[in-house]
Protein backbone atom coordinates (compact mmCIF):
# COMPACT_ATOMS: atom_id res chain seq x y z
CA UNK A 1 0.00 0.00 0.00
CA UNK A 2 1.26 3.48 -0.83
CA UNK A 3 1.91 5.52 2.30
CA UNK A 4 -0.32 8.57 2.07
CA UNK A 5 -0.28 11.51 4.45
CA UNK A 6 -3.82 11.68 5.77
CA UNK A 7 -4.89 14.96 7.35
CA UNK A 8 -8.16 16.83 7.83
CA UNK A 9 -9.30 15.59 11.24
CA UNK A 10 -11.17 18.90 11.71
CA UNK A 11 -10.23 19.36 15.30
CA UNK A 12 -7.33 21.16 16.86
CA UNK A 13 -8.78 24.54 17.72
CA UNK A 14 -10.73 23.19 20.71
CA UNK A 15 -7.66 21.56 22.24
CA UNK A 16 -5.54 24.62 21.56
CA UNK A 17 -8.15 26.81 23.33
CA UNK A 18 -8.55 24.34 26.21
CA UNK A 19 -4.78 24.34 26.74
CA UNK A 20 -4.82 28.13 27.11
CA UNK A 21 -7.92 28.24 29.35
CA UNK A 22 -6.64 25.50 31.67
CA UNK A 23 -3.29 27.32 31.89
CA UNK A 24 -5.11 30.51 32.95
CA UNK A 25 -7.18 28.60 35.55
CA UNK A 26 -4.04 27.01 37.01
CA UNK A 27 -2.32 30.39 37.17
CA UNK A 28 -5.28 31.91 39.06
CA UNK A 29 -5.35 29.01 41.54
CA UNK A 30 -1.60 29.15 42.13
CA UNK A 31 -1.69 32.91 42.81
CA UNK A 32 -4.60 32.32 45.19
CA UNK A 33 -2.79 29.50 46.96
CA UNK A 34 0.44 31.50 47.22
CA UNK A 35 -1.46 34.46 48.69
CA UNK A 36 -3.10 32.25 51.33
CA UNK A 37 0.17 30.50 52.21
CA UNK A 38 2.04 33.81 52.54
CA UNK A 39 -0.77 35.53 54.49
CA UNK A 40 -1.19 32.71 57.04
CA UNK A 41 1.41 29.99 56.63
CA UNK A 42 0.17 26.70 58.12
CA UNK A 43 2.83 25.49 60.56
CA UNK A 44 1.63 22.01 61.40
CA UNK A 45 -0.42 19.14 60.05
CA UNK A 46 -3.58 20.33 61.77
CA UNK A 47 -3.29 23.74 60.09
CA UNK A 48 -2.87 22.11 56.66
CA UNK A 49 -5.96 19.95 57.41
CA UNK A 50 -7.86 23.10 58.39
CA UNK A 51 -6.89 24.80 55.14
CA UNK A 52 -8.17 21.92 53.04
CA UNK A 53 -11.30 21.31 55.13
CA UNK A 54 -13.25 24.15 53.46
CA UNK A 55 -15.56 22.79 50.75
CA UNK A 56 -14.80 25.71 48.39
CA UNK A 57 -11.10 25.26 48.75
CA UNK A 58 -11.47 21.57 47.94
CA UNK A 59 -13.54 22.38 44.85
CA UNK A 60 -11.00 24.99 43.70
CA UNK A 61 -8.18 22.49 44.24
CA UNK A 62 -10.09 19.84 42.34
CA UNK A 63 -10.64 22.29 39.45
CA UNK A 64 -6.91 22.93 39.49
CA UNK A 65 -6.15 19.23 39.23
CA UNK A 66 -8.68 18.69 36.45
CA UNK A 67 -7.10 21.61 34.56
CA UNK A 68 -3.66 20.16 35.16
CA UNK A 69 -4.59 16.71 33.85
CA UNK A 70 -6.50 18.05 30.84
CA UNK A 71 -3.58 20.38 30.03
CA UNK A 72 -1.14 17.50 30.44
CA UNK A 73 -3.20 15.29 28.12
CA UNK A 74 -3.05 17.86 25.30
CA UNK A 75 0.66 18.45 25.85
CA UNK A 76 1.47 14.74 26.03
CA UNK A 77 -0.52 14.07 22.86
CA UNK A 78 1.34 16.90 21.11
CA UNK A 79 4.65 15.32 22.07
CA UNK A 80 3.48 11.88 20.91
CA UNK A 81 2.23 13.31 17.59
CA UNK A 82 5.59 14.98 17.04
CA UNK A 83 7.85 12.06 17.88
CA UNK A 84 5.97 8.72 17.64
CA UNK A 85 5.12 8.15 14.00
CA UNK A 86 3.77 4.60 14.08
CA UNK A 87 -0.01 4.92 14.47
CA UNK A 88 -0.35 1.75 16.55
CA UNK A 89 2.40 2.69 19.01
CA UNK A 90 1.05 6.24 19.26
CA UNK A 91 -2.47 5.02 20.04
CA UNK A 92 -1.13 2.63 22.69
CA UNK A 93 0.93 5.41 24.32
CA UNK A 94 -2.05 7.77 24.22
CA UNK A 95 -4.24 5.18 25.93
CA UNK A 96 -1.58 4.72 28.63
CA UNK A 97 -1.39 8.50 29.17
CA UNK A 98 -5.21 8.75 29.43
CA UNK A 99 -5.36 5.85 31.91
CA UNK A 100 -2.59 7.38 34.03
CA UNK A 101 -4.24 10.81 34.07
CA UNK A 102 -7.67 9.33 34.90
CA UNK A 103 -6.05 7.42 37.74
CA UNK A 104 -4.46 10.64 39.02
CA UNK A 105 -7.82 12.44 38.81
CA UNK A 106 -9.57 9.78 40.89
CA UNK A 107 -6.64 9.76 43.30
CA UNK A 108 -6.82 13.55 43.74
CA UNK A 109 -10.54 13.26 44.62
CA UNK A 110 -9.65 10.59 47.15
CA UNK A 111 -6.95 12.81 48.70
CA UNK A 112 -9.05 15.98 48.79
CA UNK A 113 -12.21 14.41 50.26
CA UNK A 114 -10.61 11.76 52.47
CA UNK B 1 38.91 33.36 4.23
CA UNK B 2 38.30 29.85 5.54
CA UNK B 3 35.19 27.84 4.68
CA UNK B 4 33.96 24.38 5.61
CA UNK B 5 31.34 23.27 3.10
CA UNK B 6 29.03 20.25 3.07
CA UNK B 7 29.77 18.10 0.04
CA UNK B 8 27.70 15.18 -1.21
CA UNK B 9 27.41 13.77 -4.69
CA UNK B 10 25.16 10.68 -4.46
CA UNK B 11 26.71 9.29 -7.68
CA UNK B 12 30.22 9.26 -6.22
CA UNK B 13 30.09 9.59 -2.43
CA UNK B 14 28.97 6.95 0.06
CA UNK B 15 28.12 9.61 2.59
CA UNK B 16 28.35 13.40 2.98
CA UNK B 17 31.58 15.03 4.18
CA UNK B 18 32.80 18.54 4.98
CA UNK B 19 35.39 20.04 2.63
CA UNK B 20 37.66 22.88 3.72
CA UNK B 21 38.48 25.80 1.46
CA UNK B 22 40.92 28.66 2.06
CA UNK B 23 40.14 31.37 -0.45
CA UNK B 24 41.59 34.85 -0.92
CA UNK B 25 38.66 37.19 -1.42
CA UNK B 26 38.71 40.32 -3.61
CA UNK B 27 37.53 43.62 -2.11
CA UNK B 28 34.42 43.36 -4.29
CA UNK B 29 33.45 40.06 -2.64
CA UNK B 30 31.17 41.53 -0.01
CA UNK B 31 28.42 38.94 0.31
CA UNK B 32 28.66 35.22 1.03
CA UNK B 33 27.38 34.46 -2.47
CA UNK B 34 30.32 36.41 -3.97
CA UNK B 35 32.66 34.22 -1.92
CA UNK B 36 30.87 31.06 -3.09
CA UNK B 37 31.19 32.16 -6.72
CA UNK B 38 34.89 32.77 -6.02
CA UNK B 39 35.18 29.22 -4.58
CA UNK B 40 33.33 27.82 -7.60
CA UNK B 41 35.91 29.44 -9.91
CA UNK B 42 38.53 27.29 -8.15
CA UNK B 43 36.44 24.13 -7.63
CA UNK B 44 33.66 23.94 -10.21
CA UNK B 45 32.33 20.67 -8.76
CA UNK B 46 30.69 22.60 -5.89
CA UNK B 47 26.94 22.81 -6.57
CA UNK B 48 24.54 25.47 -5.36
CA UNK B 49 21.44 27.28 -6.57
CA UNK B 50 21.53 31.01 -7.23
CA UNK B 51 19.86 33.45 -9.52
CA UNK B 52 19.08 37.09 -8.72
CA UNK B 53 21.95 37.58 -6.21
CA UNK B 54 19.97 40.29 -4.37
CA UNK B 55 17.57 38.49 -2.03
CA UNK B 56 14.54 38.45 -4.30
CA UNK B 57 14.48 35.01 -5.90
CA UNK B 58 15.16 32.94 -2.77
CA UNK B 59 17.34 30.38 -4.60
CA UNK B 60 20.50 30.49 -2.48
CA UNK B 61 19.01 29.69 0.92
CA UNK B 62 21.40 27.59 3.00
CA UNK B 63 22.48 26.90 6.54
CA UNK B 64 25.21 29.42 7.37
CA UNK B 65 27.11 28.79 10.61
CA UNK B 66 24.10 26.91 11.94
CA UNK B 67 21.49 29.44 10.92
CA UNK B 68 19.34 29.49 7.77
CA UNK B 69 19.77 32.50 5.50
CA UNK B 70 20.35 33.73 1.98
CA UNK B 71 23.99 33.68 0.84
CA UNK B 72 23.43 36.76 -1.33
CA UNK B 73 22.24 39.00 1.52
CA UNK B 74 24.70 37.75 4.17
CA UNK B 75 27.81 39.96 4.41
CA UNK B 76 31.04 37.95 4.72
CA UNK B 77 32.44 40.52 7.15
CA UNK B 78 30.18 39.37 9.98
CA UNK B 79 30.84 35.64 9.64
CA UNK B 80 32.82 33.56 12.14
CA UNK B 81 35.60 31.49 10.51
CA UNK B 82 35.70 28.82 9.30
CA UNK B 83 32.32 29.58 7.77
CA UNK B 84 30.33 26.35 7.98
CA UNK B 85 27.91 25.96 5.09
CA UNK B 86 25.35 23.18 4.94
CA UNK B 87 22.20 22.58 2.87
CA UNK B 88 18.86 23.60 4.40
CA UNK B 89 18.02 21.08 7.15
CA UNK B 90 15.05 18.74 6.99
CA UNK B 91 14.90 18.32 3.20
CA UNK B 92 16.53 15.58 1.08
CA UNK B 93 19.91 16.62 -0.38
CA UNK B 94 20.21 16.36 -4.16
CA UNK B 95 23.84 17.42 -4.27
CA UNK B 96 26.10 19.61 -2.08
CA UNK B 97 24.05 22.68 -1.07
CA UNK B 98 21.06 21.83 -3.31
CA UNK B 99 18.00 20.33 -1.60
CA UNK B 100 14.85 18.76 -2.97
CA UNK B 101 12.09 21.32 -2.29
CA UNK B 102 9.20 19.09 -3.49
CA UNK B 103 7.73 18.63 0.00
CA UNK B 104 7.98 22.35 0.72
CA UNK B 105 6.09 23.33 -2.44
CA UNK B 106 3.56 20.53 -1.93
CA UNK B 107 2.62 22.13 1.38
CA UNK B 108 2.60 25.58 -0.23
CA UNK B 109 0.21 24.43 -2.96
CA UNK B 110 -2.05 22.72 -0.41
CA UNK B 111 -3.20 26.08 0.97
CA UNK B 112 -4.34 27.25 -2.51
CA UNK B 113 -1.99 30.22 -2.82
CA UNK B 114 -4.16 32.23 -5.20
CA UNK B 115 -7.16 34.54 -4.98
CA UNK B 116 -10.51 32.75 -5.01
CA UNK B 117 -13.35 35.02 -6.09
CA UNK B 118 -16.40 33.71 -7.89
CA UNK B 119 -17.86 37.09 -8.88
CA UNK B 120 -17.60 37.95 -12.57
CA UNK B 121 -14.36 39.90 -13.16
CA UNK B 122 -15.07 43.64 -13.05
CA UNK B 123 -14.22 46.07 -15.89
CA UNK B 124 -11.26 47.41 -13.90
CA UNK B 125 -9.37 46.08 -10.88
CA UNK B 126 -10.98 44.64 -7.75
CA UNK B 127 -10.49 47.64 -5.51
CA UNK B 128 -9.34 47.62 -1.89
CA UNK B 129 -9.36 50.40 0.69
CA UNK B 130 -5.91 51.48 1.92
CA UNK B 131 -6.69 49.79 5.25
CA UNK B 132 -7.62 46.52 3.53
CA UNK B 133 -4.42 46.68 1.48
CA UNK B 134 -2.37 47.40 4.60
CA UNK B 135 -3.56 44.09 6.09
CA UNK B 136 -1.46 42.28 3.46
CA UNK B 137 1.78 44.01 4.48
CA UNK B 138 4.15 41.52 6.06
CA UNK B 139 2.29 38.65 4.41
CA UNK B 140 2.83 39.10 0.68
CA UNK B 141 6.60 39.75 0.68
CA UNK B 142 7.55 36.07 1.15
CA UNK B 143 9.99 34.83 -1.52
CA UNK B 144 9.54 31.11 -0.69
CA UNK B 145 13.22 30.52 0.05
CA UNK B 146 12.23 27.91 2.71
CA UNK B 147 14.60 29.33 5.36
CA UNK B 148 11.74 29.45 7.89
CA UNK B 149 10.07 26.12 7.16
CA UNK B 150 13.36 24.18 7.25
CA UNK B 151 14.27 25.86 10.57
CA UNK B 152 11.04 24.55 12.14
CA UNK B 153 11.26 21.33 14.21
CA UNK B 154 7.54 20.71 13.69
CA UNK B 155 8.25 20.56 9.94
CA UNK B 156 11.25 18.29 10.53
CA UNK B 157 9.09 15.79 12.46
CA UNK B 158 5.99 15.96 10.22
CA UNK B 159 6.96 17.43 6.82
CA UNK B 160 4.18 15.52 5.08
CA UNK B 161 1.43 16.78 7.40
CA UNK B 162 2.42 20.15 8.86
CA UNK B 163 2.05 23.02 6.37
CA UNK B 164 5.04 24.88 7.81
CA UNK B 165 5.53 28.59 8.49
CA UNK B 166 6.00 29.66 4.84
CA UNK B 167 2.79 27.94 3.74
CA UNK B 168 0.85 29.23 6.75
CA UNK B 169 2.05 32.80 6.17
CA UNK B 170 0.73 32.52 2.61
CA UNK B 171 -2.51 30.97 3.92
CA UNK B 172 -2.95 34.08 6.05
CA UNK B 173 -2.05 36.32 3.11
CA UNK B 174 -5.18 35.03 1.29
CA UNK B 175 -7.37 34.79 4.40
CA UNK B 176 -6.59 38.46 5.04
CA UNK B 177 -7.33 39.54 1.48
CA UNK B 178 -10.62 41.49 1.28
CA UNK B 179 -11.08 40.29 -2.32
CA UNK B 180 -10.91 36.60 -1.43
CA UNK B 181 -14.21 34.73 -0.92
CA UNK B 182 -12.97 31.36 0.30
CA UNK B 183 -12.04 32.12 3.90
CA UNK B 184 -14.42 29.47 5.29
CA UNK B 185 -12.90 26.75 3.09
CA UNK B 186 -9.40 27.99 3.86
CA UNK B 187 -10.06 27.80 7.63
CA UNK B 188 -11.67 24.34 7.23
CA UNK B 189 -8.56 23.22 5.36
CA UNK B 190 -6.35 24.28 8.25
CA UNK B 191 -8.58 23.14 11.15
CA UNK B 192 -6.44 20.12 11.78
CA UNK B 193 -4.17 18.97 14.60
CA UNK B 194 -1.33 18.48 12.11
CA UNK B 195 -1.70 21.07 9.33
CA UNK B 196 -1.88 24.15 11.59
CA UNK B 197 -1.71 23.09 15.22
CA UNK B 198 1.73 21.43 15.06
CA UNK B 199 2.95 25.02 15.43
CA UNK B 200 3.97 25.52 19.08
CA UNK B 201 5.08 29.13 18.51
CA UNK B 202 8.79 28.62 19.13
CA UNK B 203 9.49 31.35 16.53
CA UNK B 204 12.47 29.74 14.77
CA UNK B 205 10.75 30.93 11.58
CA UNK B 206 10.87 34.57 12.69
CA UNK B 207 14.53 34.19 13.61
CA UNK B 208 15.40 32.66 10.23
CA UNK B 209 13.38 34.82 7.80
CA UNK B 210 15.82 36.82 5.64
CA UNK B 211 13.01 39.20 4.70
CA UNK B 212 12.20 40.05 8.32
CA UNK B 213 8.69 38.58 8.16
CA UNK B 214 6.78 37.10 11.09
CA UNK B 215 5.04 33.79 10.25
CA UNK B 216 4.31 33.14 13.96
CA UNK B 217 2.23 36.31 14.08
CA UNK B 218 0.33 35.24 10.94
CA UNK B 219 -0.30 31.79 12.46
CA UNK B 220 -1.63 33.52 15.59
CA UNK B 221 -4.00 35.56 13.43
CA UNK B 222 -5.27 32.40 11.71
CA UNK B 223 -5.97 30.90 15.15
CA UNK B 224 -7.74 34.14 16.12
CA UNK B 225 -9.97 33.85 13.04
CA UNK B 226 -10.81 30.26 14.01
CA UNK B 227 -11.64 31.31 17.56
CA UNK B 228 -13.87 34.13 16.27
CA UNK B 229 -15.88 31.88 14.02
CA UNK B 230 -16.24 29.16 16.67
CA UNK B 231 -16.79 31.00 19.94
Amino acid sequence: MVKLAVTGAHYGLRDWLVQRITAALMAVYLVLLATILIASPPHDYAAWRMLFSGQWFRIASFLFFVSLFWHAWIGMRNILMDYIHSTGTRLLMQILVILALLFYAVWSVDILWR
Amino acid sequence: MRFSIYRYDPDKDDKPYMQDYDIALEPSDRMLLDALVRIKSVDDSLSLRRSCREGVCGSDAMNINGRNGLACTTPVSGLREPVELRPLPGLPVIRDLIVDMTQFFKQYHSIKPYLINNDPPPETERLQSPAERAELDGAYECILCACCTTACPSFWWNPDKFVGPAGLLQAYRFLADSRDQASAERLDNLEDPYRLFRCHSIMNCVDACPKGLNPTNAIGKIKDMMVKRTV
